[in-house]
């Protein structure tokens, strides 16, 4: 957590710049936009690859096998407890990467601004990607930035696409998950997803929930090193939850999925909030947590290393995949009881009583 | 979390499932009125600790299930046409109307907040004085007191572009309707424990009496549930029939006197429709004539036509506990949450949501 508090809060002056909004003129193509990317971006951002300035970006490949993915991040608001939309784009994408079991190398970075953004707030969105991407040890090598009029966005949208080179040991499908694997969860869920309801219009609770969103490639790749092709599968379980994972799972491998909800970590204060709201924490979005599934004989121990490693100390193993109830998820409750954890369906909207 | 960990104490539930089991001689057949309890009960798989001789019917208490279809019509009309901020809990938006649902009409433009209290509309109404504001105050006797509240606050402040579109209903006269049904086959009753922490129990005693009756006021976490089923089964079993309250924690005999005064001073007695159910008599709240500016249904003249249920779903029959939402040949395969036919399979509280998500289990989990 220090850590991140310290991303937060690292200032750099911003440049003099001739407005205090984004105007349509940035997006131009002319004089304004050159004026933000030298001022700004492209000094910011600063590296060898970027510093070409060129159409795209180019570069020599290592050997091996190398994963590409991209996401968009439109979340709202901007800035929220524990973070914002520019760190969570960095991330994101890197723990997309890590999933695949390969260390981030490339990201390209796309902007589109409404009109009326402020400079400030652009400013301190560039400042954590820039922080975000050191700690990943990724560089920002290609990008774009479009400006939309007002009212056609939502202050700031960032798309990154990444590519990364696949760890040699890392053999991480859908196919190689089978019956006995155990269920690994990295740490505490539903924190990323709550931190932003708290502060979400219409909705006032007072709380010191932040969000978890983080880079987990040196964690991950950390595991694959000592346990390479016994991880089987990783999943960061962002939007809809590790329910929607597991479903996913249960759905591809044609395999049951059991946990046991008395196993899954939860801040007291994310699951008090969540009783509030009437939201299951299942469901609610992580973005500093993956799942791992790998091979039942190492788990153990898997689970002991990953709770020395960087995100990792609130780490469970919440379950197994079994033979049984194909394509079903079974939870068994707290009190004994057992019930189905199925797909979320359309949004999670908090119940009436 | 205090309060909430200790009523779920695995122990706890353990040594009142073995009682349970223990005094249970006969077959029973119990209702909880409650969606929430139902919801509880599947959530925490209750159902199937249960002795097999005892069947869980679950109640007509989802208020959103049981409102009606020309209701959800002029919400999405007023939404959609009237250009109103309509606001409203947020399990309503997803129930279907006869052409859509108000997530729809939000889809389609129309000015749609989901928002956790109806104070908040009030707010939005200050704070947007040129557009009208119109709170979908949808509810049991629980949520009746902060929606009457809202109102109370609109006059106090002035407000005038804030009025509600009530749909209130009361849970005697549905348990009434419920025993008074000739097919019926309840022998017993877990009361909502929070309809009764604003209500008391007063109301309750009448019907024990007069249908021979237990009811036990139960809360809604496995503790509660378990040991207001124990409740119910030691009067059965005895042959007795008492009101009891097992959520004494929470519920006064005499409720909350300070909610029930703004309930009166907002709401008069009506009758109401109950969607999949029909009218039942004195079974609503409606906005006093005297509050009649804060009331949505006079305040905008909207002609809808009557709409007809799909003929397929038997969403009455199972709100009344005559069939279980999987005896519906339509259940799971033309009805899912993702596309409901009926009320009871949108909220997570109906019964059809809440087994689906449960008997599309491994066989020897279905009830």
């Amino acid at each position: 957590m220090s850590e991140k508090i310290n991303i937060l809060r690292a200032s750099c002056p911003m440049p003099t710049l001739d407005f205090d909004v984004i105007t349509l003129g940035h997006g131009s193509g002319g004089l304004l936009m050159n004026k933000l990317l030298d001022s700004g971006v492209f000094d910011v951002l600063k590296n060898d690859l970027l510093d070409e300035r060129h159409d795209g970006a180019i570069f020599e490949m290592p050997a091996g096998k190398m994963a590409f993915s991209t996401d968009s991040y439109v979340v709202s608001p901007v800035f929220f407890p524990g973070g914002n939309i520019g760190e969570l784009a960095v991330n994101g994408t890197v723990n997309d990467l890590a999933m695949c079991g390969a260390a981030a190398k490339y990201l390209s970075l796309g902007f589109i601004l409404e009109e009326g953004l402020t400079m400030q707030a652009f400013w301190d969105i560039l400042i954590s990607i820039k922080h975000a991407a050191e700690k990943a040890g990724v560089k920002i090598v290609t990008g774009d930035t479009k400006v939309v009029e007002r009212g056609k966005g939502d202050q700031i949208f960032i798309n990154t696409s990444g590519i990364g080179s696949v760890h040699p040991r890392a053999d991480i499908a859908m196919r190689r998950v089978k019956p006995g694997d155990k269920i690994i969860v990295s740490g505490n869920i539903a924190t990323h997803g709550i931190a932003i309801m708290s502060v979400r219009e219409g909705l006032e609770f007072e709380t010191t929930i932040e969000s978890d969103t983080c880079n987990l490639n040196h964690t991950v790749l950390a595991l694959l090193d000592e346990f390479g092709e016994q991880v089987h599968l990783l999943r960061d379980p962002t939007r809809g939850g590790v329910a929607s994972v597991l479903n996913e799972v249960a759905r591809d491998a044609k395999l049951g999925v059991e946990i046991h909800q008395k196993a899954i970590p939860v801040i007291e204060e994310v699951y008090g909030a969540c009783e509030l709201l009437g939201l299951d924490p299942l469901y609610v979005a992580n973005e500093g947590v993956f799942l791992a599934i790998v091979e039942a004989a190492i788990a153990d121990d898997f689970l002991k290393k990953l709770k020395t490693l960087e995100y990792g100390e609130a780490a469970a193993i919440i379950g197994e995949v079994v033979e049984a109830h194909p394509r079903q998820v079974i939870m068994h409750s707290h009190i004994g009881g057992r019930r189905v954890v199925n797909m979320l369906v359309g949004e999670q909207l908090p119940r009436i009583c | 979390m205090k309060y909430i960990t200790e009523y779920r104490d695995p122990h706890l539930v353990e040594r009142y499932l073995a009682e349970l089991h223990r005094i249970t001689t006969r077959p029973w057949t119990i209702m909880e009125v409650c969606g929430g309890q139902t919801h509880s009960l599947v959530k925490n798989g209750i159902l199937q600790l249960l002795p097999s001789q005892i069947t869980m019917v679950h109640g007509p208490g989802c208020p959103v299930c049981v409102t009606p279809l020309h209701l959800i019509d002029k919400a999405v009309h007023l939404a959609l046409e009237k250009g109103v901020i309509l606001c409203s809990y947020g399990d309503m938006l997803r129930v279907p109307g006869s052409k859509m649902s108000l997530l729809e009409a939000k889809a389609k433009g129309a000015d749609v907040r989901v928002l956790y209290s109806p104070l908040e509309a009030v707010k939005i109404a200050a704070e947007h004085p040129d557009r009208e504001v119109v709170f979908f105050a949808v509810g049991f006797e629980t949520t009746a007191p902060a929606n009457a509240l809202s109102v109370v606050h609109a006059h106090r402040a002035g407000v005038k572009n804030y009025s509600i579109l009530a749909s209130h209903v009361l849970v005697p006269p549905a348990m009434e309707a419920v025993l008074d049904d000739e097919e019926g086959i309840i022998q017993g009753f877990l009361a909502a424990g929070h309809v009764c922490t604003i209500m008391g129990m007063d109301e309750y005693y009448p019907i024990v009496e007069k249908y021979k009756i237990p009811i036990v006021v139960t809360g809604f976490e496995p503790v509660d549930l378990v040991q207001g089923i124990l409740m119910v089964v030691e009067q059965l079993e005895k042959g007795e029939y008492r009101l009891e309250n097992q959520y004494s924690r929470v519920v006064h005999p005499n409720g909350n006197p300070e909610a029930r005064k703004v309930v009166e001073q907002i709401f008069e007695t009506t009758d109401r429709e109950w969607r999949g159910v029909g009218n039942i008599p004195n079974s609503g709240w409606e906005v006093r004539p005297e509050m009649a500016a804060f009331n949505a249904n006079l305040k905008f003249h909207v002609n809808i036509e009557k709409a007809e249920e799909n003929k397929d779903c038997i969403a009455g029959q199972v709100l009344k506990g005559l069939k279980k939402p999987h005896e519906c040949p339509m259940f799971g395969k033309g009805c899912n949450p993702q596309n409901p036919l009926g009320a009871p399979m949108v909220s997570s509280e109906g019964a059809c949501a809440a087994y689906y998500h449960f008997s599309r289990v491994a066989e020897e989990l279905a009830v």
